[in-house]
Formats: C-alpha cells, sequence, structure tokens
C-alpha cells in the first residue's frame, strides 16, 4: 500500500506525497544532532532526549517507522498513540530510570521491535510495566529485551497484539514485590509466540482473554505459576516449556482451551504442580510431557477434559483427580516410573480411564493383543493412606506398603472400586 | 595380622568352593541383566535392584551368618584348640563370611553394565549408593547372624527361629507398628519422634536414605517437611550413616564378646 523510503539513519517514512517528504526529512535533518548530544550526556540533558523521542513520535506521520541510534534513551512513560514502528535495530536501549512506566501504546497498527527496555518502576498500587498496550489493536511487540522490570509486557482491553521473540527477565524475590513477564487483561486474539520468560511472579498471566494462541515460549524459574490464566475461553497453548517454577502451571475458570505438545518439567516442592486445572471445562490435554512433577496434573472440579496421548514421567503423584470433576477422559497416556499413578479422594469415580501404559502395571497378556488381559488399578491404598497422614509417606517401599497395596489391589475395600483402566497396553505407547 | 589374613583367605576359597555364594551372585546378575533388559537402564534398575536388596540381603545375610556358625563347629573348635588369638579368630571368621557375600553382590549387580552399553548418565552415584548400602547391610546382618549363632550355640531351632523373627520383625513389624503409631497419633507432632524410631531399624534406615535418593519428588510434596529436611540435609545423611554404623559395630561387638567369653 504504501512505499517506505530512507531518508537518513534515524527516520523512515512513508509518505503519499514527495512534497511532505522533502519537508519531513528538513525536519529530520535538524534533530539529528540534538539527539546525539543528549544521548551522549547526563540525566539533564537526558530529559531532552526523551522529549526528542517523544517530538519524533509526534512529528512522525502515520506509518512511520523511527530507526533509534544505538544508544541509550531515557524515557519515563512515553505515549505511543499513532500507526508507527520503532526499530531499535537491536542496539538501542530504553531505560526507564526505575520510576513509572516505559511506553505506553494507545493505539492501532503500532510495531516495537529491536530494542531493549530496562529499569521500569514498581509499586503496589499500580502495575508499572515496560510497555503498557491499552485499547489498542494490531500491535505488534517483536524482538525485544525486557530487563528488570516490575511487569514485562501489559496488555489490557486490546485486540489483535503480537507478542514475539522476545526476552523478559527480571529478578523477582517476593511475590508481593514483583510482577507478571506478559500480562494480557480483557483482551481478544492475542498471540504470544517464542518468548523467553524469566524472574518474573506469574510468566505470562491471562485473565478474560478470548482467543489467542500461545506457541514456543519458554518459561522458567517464575516465583509463581508459569502460565496463569483464569476466564480466558478458546486459547490454545501449543509447544510451550514451563520449567521450574514456583507453583507450576495453574489454569482456572476456563472452557475451551487447547493445550499440547508442551511440557511441564521439575516443578518440585510441597504444593507445586505441574499443571493445576481448576474449573476447566471441555479442553484438551494432549501430547504433553510432565516431567518430574511433584504432582503432574492436578484437576479439580474440571469436566469433559480429554487427557490423551501426554508422558508422565518420574514424577511424584501424575494425575491427581479430585471426585468433583466428571466425564474426563483419560486415554492412552504413558504412566512410567511415577510412585503414585493416580490419586484422588473419594470412593467414587465419574472419569473414564482406558488404554493408557502404566509402568506399574503387574498384569499379563496370554493372547498377545497388545492389552493386558486384567484390568489395571492406578489408585495404590498407600496413596490414600499418604494422603491422610502425610508422614506415612516414610514408609514408602517397604514390604508392609507393598502387602497393603497387593491386598488392596486383588480386593478394593478403601480405594475407588470402578477407577480402573480395562484395557491398559502392555508397551509404552509411541 | 598373618593369621587374620590366612583365615580369611581360607575362608574365601571354601566358600567360593561350595559354590553358595556363586549362587548368590548368579541371584543379582540375573536380577540386574533382567532388569536391564525390561527397562532400558535408566533409574529405574537400580531402583528394582534396590527393593530386592532391602528385603533379599538382610535374609540372606542372617541366614548365612547362623548357618555358618552351626556347620563349621569342628572347624571352629578346631582352630580354638591352635594358639591362635580369639578376637583374631573371630575377625576373620566374620569379615570371612560377609566379604565374600558382599563381593558377590556387587559382582552380581555390577557385572551386567559392561554387556549393556554402560551407565545411564546421572545413575553412577546412584549404583554406588546401592552398592554401598547393600555392602552394609551385608555385614550387618551377618554380624546379628553370628550373634544369634553364638549365643543359640547348643540349640539351633531356637537359633533359626529367632532369627527369622528379628528379620520378620525388621523388615514387617516394625513397619506395621510405626503405621499404628503415625494413625493413631497423628493428630500430634509426630515427625521428630518417627524419625527416631525408624532410625533404630537399620533396614528401615537403608530404605529411607534410598527413599531420599530416588523418590525426593513425592516426598517433597507432601507436608512432610520436617523429615524431608532431616533426611534431605548433609546432618540427616551424616546420622543415618551413624546409626548404621552403629548397627555395625553393635552386633559384631557383642559377638566378639560372646565369643571371646564362651566355653565351647
Amino acid at each position: 500500500m504504501e512505499r517506505t523510503m530512507m531518508m537518513n539513519p534515524f527516520l523512515i517514512s512513508q509518505f503519499r506525497t514527495r512534497h511532505l517528504t522533502t519537508l519531513m526529512s528538513v525536519i529530520c535533518l535538524l534533530f539529528l544532532p540534538l539527539l546525539t548530544v543528549a544521548q551522549s550526556s547526563s540525566s539533564e540533558e537526558g530529559k531532552v532526549g526523551l522529549s526528542k523521542l517523544a517530538l519524533a513520535i509526534e512529528e512522525a506521520d502515520s506509518g512511520a517507522t523511527l530507526l533509534l541510534e544505538p544508544e541509550t534513551y531515557a524515557i519515563n512513560e512515553l505515549q505511543i498513540n499513532k500507526p508507527v514502528t520503532i526499530d531499535g535495530q537491536n542496539r538501542a536501549v530504553l531505560d526507564i530510570g526505575g520510576e513509572g512506566y516505559g511506553l505506553i501504546v494507545k493505539g492501532d497498527h503500532i510495531t516495537l521491535k529491536n530494542f531493549e527496555i530496562r529499569n521500569s518502576g514498581f509499586g503496589f498500587m499500580d502495575d508499572y510495566a515496560a510497555i503498557l498496550v491499552e485499547d489498542s489493536r494490531n500491535i505488534l511487540i517483536e524482538n525485544l529485551t525486557l530487563t528488570n522490570n516490575f511487569f514485562g509486557i501489559f496488555v489490557a482491553k486490546s485486540e489483535k497484539v503480537e507478542v514475539l521473540n522476545n526476552t523478559i527477565i527480571s529478578n523477582a524475590e517476593r511475590q508481593t514485590t514483583s510482577g507478571n513477564g506478559v500480562h494480557i487483561w480483557y483482551s481478544k486474539d492475542v498471540e504470544v509466540h517464542q518468548n523467553e520468560i524469566t524472574g518474573h511472579r506469574d510468566g505470562m498471566y491471562f485473565e478474560f482473554v478470548e482467543g489467542s494462541m500461545i506457541t514456543g515460549n519458554n518459561v522458567y524459574s517464575n516465583i509463581r505459576y508459569g502460565l496463569h490464566f483464569m476466564y480466558s475461553d478458546d486459547c490454545s497453548y501449543i509447544g510451550n516449556e514451563f520449567r521450574d517454577n514456583i507453583s507450576g502451571v495453574a489454569v482456572m475458570y476456563t472452557k475451551n482451551v487447547i493445550m499440547r505438545h508442551n511440557r511441564f518439567v521439575q516443578n518440585w516442592g510441597a504444593n507445586r504442580y505441574g499443571l493445576l486445572l481448576k474449573e476447566i471445562n471441555d479442553s484438551v490435554i494432549e501430547f504433553n510431557r510432565f516431567d518430574t512433577n511433584s504432582v503432574g496434573i492436578y484437576s479439580e472440579a474440571s469436566n469433559r477434559v480429554q487427557i490423551e496421548r501426554n508422558e508422565f514421567y518420574n514424577n511424584g503423584t501424575a494425575i491427581r483427580m479430585m471426585a468433583n470433576g466428571v466425564d474426563n477422559r483419560i486415554v492412552k497416556n504413558n504412566f512410567i516410573n511415577n510412585v503414585f499413578e493416580v490419586s484422588t479422594n473419594s470412593r467414587s469415580n465419574f472419569n473414564h480411564y482406558e488404554g493408557n501404559y502404566w509402568s506399574q502395571y503387574e498384569g499379563y497378556d496370554l493372547d498377545r493383543d497388545g492389552v493386558g488381559d486384567v484390568e489395571h488399578r492406578p489408585v495404590r491404598l498407600f496413596s490414600l493412606l499418604a494422603e491422610r497422614q502425610p508422614l506415612a509417606l516414610i514408609m514408602l517401599r517397604s514390604l508392609m506398603a507393598g502387602l497393603l497395596d497387593t491386598a488392596e489391589r486383588v480386593f478394593p475395600v478403601l480405594t475407588p472400586k470402578n477407577l480402573v483402566d480395562l484395557k491398559p497396553v502392555m508397551e509404552p505407547i509411541q | 595380622m598373618r593369621v587374620y589374613w590366612q583365615i580369611l583367605r581360607n575362608e574365601f576359597q571354601t566358600l567360593f568352593r561350595a559354590k553358595w555364594v556363586l549362587g548368590y551372585g548368579l541371584i543379582f546378575l540375573l536380577l540386574t541383566d533382567t532388569l536391564f533388559r525390561f527397562s532400558g537402564g535408566g533409574t529405574e534398575v537400580w531402583v528394582s535392584v534396590s527393593n530386592i536388596m532391602l528385603l533379599l540381603i538382610p535374609i540372606i545375610s542372617l541366614i548365612y551368618g547362623i548357618l555358618y556358625i552351626y556347620q563349621s563347629r569342628d572347624y571352629l573348635e578346631l582352630l580354638l584348640t591352635q594358639p591362635v588369638n580369639r578376637s583374631t579368630l573371630f575377625w576373620g571368621l566374620y569379615t570371612g563370611i560377609s566379604a565374600p557375600l558382599t563381593v558377590a553382590f556387587i559382582i552380581g549387580s555390577a557385572l551386567p553394565i559392561g554387556w549393556h552399553g554402560g551407565l545411564a548418565s546421572g545413575s553412577a552415584s546412584q549404583l554406588f549408593f546401592v552398592l554401598a548400602l547393600g555392602s552394609l547391610l551385608t555385614f550387618i546382618f551377618v554380624g546379628l547372624g553370628f550373634v544369634m549363632g553364638l549365643y543359640f550355640y547348643d540349640d539351633k531351632i531356637k537359633g533359626f527361629g529367632f532369627s527369622i523373627v528379628i528379620w520378620l520383625f525388621m523388615a514387617v513389624i516394625y513397619d506395621g507398628l510405626i503405621m499404628v503409631i503415625i494413625f493413631m497419633f497423628g493428630d500430634y507432632s509426630l515427625e521428630t519422634s518417627v524419625i527416631f524410631i525408624t532410625m533404630l531399624n537399620p533396614m528401615d534406615i537403608a530404605r529411607i536414605l534410598i527413599l531420599m535418593e530416588f523418590d525426593i519428588s513425592a516426598l517433597m510434596g507432601y507436608s512432610g517437611a520436617v523429615f524431608n529436611r532431616f533426611f534431605g540435609s548433609n546432618l540427616g545423611i551424616l546420622v543415618s550413616g551413624g546409626m548404621l554404623v552403629l548397627w555395625l559395630a553393635v552386633p559384631s561387638w557383642v559377638g566378639l564378646r560372646i565369643f571371646n567369653r564362651k566355653d565351647f
């Protein structure tokens, strides 16, 4: 539609008429020396630089591309409210200086890319963020490095926001004094791809977000949840890795969620879960890997969730399924080397288990059709005891516990009678 | 010292000639080999080996220790007529039984690694851990067997009976009692006392050490923070290791005492 023309190292602009182009380039050339002076000097002159950047944005025509010099710009609550592209050319740094917001984006068709923003303010009343996107549409945030900010990217009441390939790092120590890496509230059609997020409170936080796509993010070592979403229907989470976040991943009060090919790894510790489902309905959890978590999936009041073809490897408890959820289907998963395969809190079971591979299965397959001839009961009596008295875990792996389990398996008295896999497969599913 | 080595060498020769020990090693060899074949050589192999080991080693060592005293009564009494220090004789016999059993266990468990393409990364320390614990258990229970054999020197039925009861008590009944305590007094803060009680049973100590090595994820998921802090810390390892050494020292010392004072 509009052609791009290179004017000078600072400004590339898109214009409709040649006339305007010439005028603009003159203006730019006038600004150029001012800007360079401002950047290379002390904080007082830094403010001049800030105003220059602000002025440059103000002066830029809609659709313009601003190329930043490889310098450190001091910014504070810099408003961007017209369709521009700000390109840091991978070298520019915007320093907020520890107070307030960084960039405040309110507009349409705005692109931010290839620079670093650091040192936002932090506060108990305001959610200071490196980038605040508010009441906006068609926003692209790409290849940014956000360092040491309270919130990284805060999106509110916006549509079609794309957050792509950013590195978001902070050094949160306490939950009360830290913010989220990517925080999205009341928005639609948000895409978050290929970001690296660490050291925040929640790596990614979505609330009232609809129809969003979250893929390929690497979220690790955050001090609360790696991913945290509530009331965010119709979202897809594909190919993300959540590692060593203090509370794993928690998703709540949502329907139609798709989670595929994610990895939930090393969420170890008291009350740590790989994936915590609370009131999640009609959702699909497929092809994920749950590795070395205290609890792989913790499901509470979740209904009609399809848990299929996942790998549960080396977890304390692979699935903790509370009895207040119904019609969940746990099929064709691999349960390998978990201490407890399934645990629950009731003698009733309203969920369906079928065709899984259980490494604790003790049955046989005489007709050699790959399906075990006797059913498998994944709930061990001992897990029930441990639940009532956590201290009883000290008896794990004792002959006593083994005898109890075997007796219970032969003749279930305390464990749910109908929580069985009638068709356990003999070999792990590829 | 020379006499000690002579006795030790003699014991080794006799035991390996008797093929008993070879069979014992073969059990572990077959076990490890099968586990390698079925589970592919990761952590699971050593978890399973440790499971078997925790039950098998105590009973075999115990029976073997007591059996030796009963079987080689003539040989023992013959040696006693020689100008040999009783302590030397005791240590020679004791280590002469325990060491071959330990060697058989270690070789049997470790040999299959050779033809199954080495260790999976990270499981070297686990292997070492399992083998070390198994060896310690062997020495402890051979010592206990000696004590029982020497104490019930003339009453074999009693000796065997008590040995089996000891094993049963340590392997099952003791744990059952702990469970009862936990569930009866669960409302009180029991962690410290339960740790103390488990520390009195060598099989429990070994089991819990293995638990900490392999199942830490499950344990950390629950609120048993006190014992997690204890067993997970260096102090815990030190104390439980110390208790095992105590379990090694006390029976052998009691055995030595009986042996020294006994009128054969």
